[in-house]
């Protein structure tokens, strides 16, 4: 008896161990489909409006084209160019993402032909003034986080899985957010809340919209992200996406930066 | 104006390959895309001039339409970026120039392109030591960031061990100055005419420069070198007391360097030149660190560091022979792109100081407002910048993009 009663916080304790270990690994699981079916894209270019709203509704707009090539070993590569404003036609983003340690971003200042080398770990900064950050529109490598199973999630009429993701770095704007994945749909994401290091909700990111490219993948037509704390809101509106556009890695040379388009 | 020797052919042969580009293409996309910035400012010089009709208050317009047009699924390109000025006194601040127009072609691994552009290598804020392809605006940028169109053939080959690049450049351009009326100038007005060269070609002269650049890790390298005429002129004065621009022919072997290490930025820039006249060494050193989104809305504030060494001393044509440069860029990362640069450079030998201020915002879309404050103070007899003592100017400028 006297053993059993001893025995019993070591079960409670073996139990809880399980428990934690299988809801990680489920956690774990559902982003490995995420990223399983996120696989094999290769690239593609996109054209986009991203529309700033301030809290007393005034609107301002950018419009950007976006390259996008896929790499297996490493991050992805990813080229944004600016057409609006005016004033910055031409500016260019150039990042090559890694899956561990701090991504490599090139800027291109069309005004004086500078290409320059950018540090890349400020990352809770806003995009051009905007409600996304920098960190929000990187390409999502599957080490940058550490993932948690939340629960199972009614949205828009879609059973979505919930999963808790943490930033390893710590130079990111959020303690940690919460993610909702649609297994229905390839694992594609409907929502994301944010929450930022003190923990309190900070934004909300709705994907809406999206259309089926190449058969398999689901990419967004509208991304809304609404800042709880500001009332800002910022929404990006895909007005084409174009896959196996032929890019190679030498569209992502340094030296494109200065006659991209 | 400073366009009666372009030669011809050039445009000529630029022309010739448009028009041999376009015969296959009549069934291809050809996409055209033009914008254009109409801006004026106001400078005001808070000391009256040293010299004799210097003036303290000028005001100016100026256009600088752009256009390009792209075919071939964009691997053939042609660029054109022209720029003229109306101001008011100084007459050679009137002046125009094609920044760019050029023919490129963009193949996989390689491009060429034939015409006039506009090239910039370096990584330093302070000065620009590495940076020798174009020759230098003066009237229009205090600290030489805007540069004269170049006629060239410039090939690029991208290879997985760094980007060569290769310019033959079959004419040089002389440097703006400004006029009697003008400020920062020496008591003498530099002579626009009569232009000296070493070369027997005179600025027909073929130069050449090579780059190498490259990539790796955390580092971004480039090593260059040119040949040819200078841009940079000696000054002589000739036996009727005219102040006239001298310019020999030069080899510069240039590096440039910035390890990029989290919030750091380690900057480096050395040169070599060697002359008929001189043979020196220079360099510009220092760090950048950015106190990134300090007050959680995307406010950046990074601080800047270099140190300018000239090994010609006093005899320095750039002012900085050893110097120590510090800033601050602020960066408000808003909806108005808000940004201010201040810096300031000491020298460290003599008494002076040279201070500035540059602050942009964007407003209503597509207006943008540019400060820029240049404060010259203490230079003595022996320094370059004694000439320019009183010269502390505040500028406004407003442009329309569209």
């Amino acid at each position: 008896m006297n053993t059993i009663m001893k025995a019993i916080p070591t079960i409670c304790l073996i139990i809880g161990a399980i428990t934690i270990s299988f809801a990680q690994n489920k956690g774990e699981q559902i982003v490995e489909a995420y990223d399983e079916a996120y696989t094999g894209w290769e690239n593609y270019t996109s054209t986009s409006v991203m529309t700033l709203t301030n809290q007393h509704g005034q609107e301002s707009q950018r419009k950007l084209k976006g390259k996008n090539l896929e790499q297996l070993e490493d991050g992805d590569k990813s080229m944004i160019i600016f057409q609006t404003p005016n004033d910055v036609k031409g500016t260019a983003v150039l990042t090559f993402t890694h899956k561990e340690g701090p991504d490599d971003q090139w800027l291109y200042l069309p005004s004086i032909k500078r290409v320059k080398r950018i540090a890349s770990n400020n990352k809770s900064g806003p995009f051009v003034g905007s409600e996304f950050a920098y960190e929000d529109l990187s390409s999502q490598e599957i080490e940058k986080y550490t993932y948690d199973y939340v629960k199972s999630d009614e949205f828009n009429g879609n059973s979505c899985e919930v999963v808790l993701r943490d930033p390893v770095d710590p130079k990111s704007g959020y303690k940690y957010m919460h993610v909702w994945y649609n297994p229905s749909k390839n694992y594609r994401i409907e929502k994301i809340v944010f929450y930022d290091r003190k923990g309190s909700k900070f934004k909300t990111l709705l994907y809406k919209k999206y259309g089926l490219f190449k058969e398999k993948y689901y990419y967004p037509g509208i991304l809304e992200m609404t800042n709880h704390q500001s009332s800002k809101k910022t929404t990006i509106e895909f007005t084409n996406y174009t896959f196996d556009a032929g890019l190679t890695d030498t569209d992502f040379n340094q030296a494109r930066l200065k006659n991209a388009r | 104006m400073s366009y009666r020797k372009y030669p011809i052919f050039f445009i000529t042969v630029l022309l010739h390959t448009i028009a041999l580009g376009q015969e296959d293409t009549e069934e291809q996309n050809v996409f055209y895309d033009f914008s254009a910035e109409l801006s004026t400012d106001h400078t005001y010089y808070i000391e009256e001039g040293l010299y004799t009709n210097q003036q303290r208050y000028f005001a100016s317009i100026a256009f600088e339409p752009e256009f390009s047009m792209d075919w071939n699924d964009g691997n053939e390109r042609l660029v054109g970026n022209l720029f003229g000025r109306l101001n008011t006194h100084d007459e050679n601040r009137t002046h125009w120039d094609i920044r760019e127009l050029y023919y490129q072609l963009l193949q996989n691994n390689w491009e060429l392109s034939i015409g006039l552009k506009e090239i910039y290598w370096g990584t330093t804020e302070s000065i620009h030591l590495v940076n020798v392809i174009n020759q230098t605006d003066f009237v229009e940028s205090f600290d030489g960031e805007k540069k004269l169109g170049q006629p060239m053939v410039h090939f690029t080959y991208l290879a997985n061990f760094g980007n060569f690049d290769l310019f033959a450049m079959p004419y040089h351009r002389q440097r703006t100055f400004p006029d009697e009326e003008g400020r920062f100038r020496f008591p003498l007005v530099i002579e626009d005419n009569d232009i000296i060269y070493e070369s027997g070609a005179e600025e027909y002269r073929l130069d050449w420069a090579v780059r190498w650049s490259h990539s790796f890790g955390v580092f971004d390298v480039g090593v260059s070198h040119f040949w040819g005429n200078n841009r940079e002129p000696l000054f002589t004065i000739d036996n009727v007391g005219k102040l006239r621009q001298f310019y020999e022919v030069m080899h510069q072997t240039g590096i440039d360097g910035q390890a990029t290490i989290n919030s750091w930025l380690l900057k480096l820039e050395a040169t070599r030149r060697e002359t008929t006249s001189d043979t020196f060494i220079a360099f510009d050193a220092g760090f950048e660190y950015t106190f990134g989104n300090v007050n959680g809305k995307g406010l950046d504030i990074g601080v800047l560091t270099e140190y300018l060494y000239d090994d010609r001393g006093n005899r320095t044509t750039t002012g900085f022979q050893n110097d120590l440069f510090f800033g601050s860029r602020i960066a408000l990362n808003d909806n108005e792109d808000t940004s201010i640069l201040l810096g300031g450079i000491v020298d460290l030998e003599n008494s002076g100081k040279l201070y500035s201020i540059e602050a942009e915002r964007r407003f209503f879309n597509n207006w943008k407002a540019n400060l820029e404050v240049r404060a010259l103070s203490d230079f003595d007899q022996t320094e370059l910048f004694y000439a320019f003592r009183q010269d502390t100017f505040i500028k406004l400028t407003l442009g329309y993009f569209f």
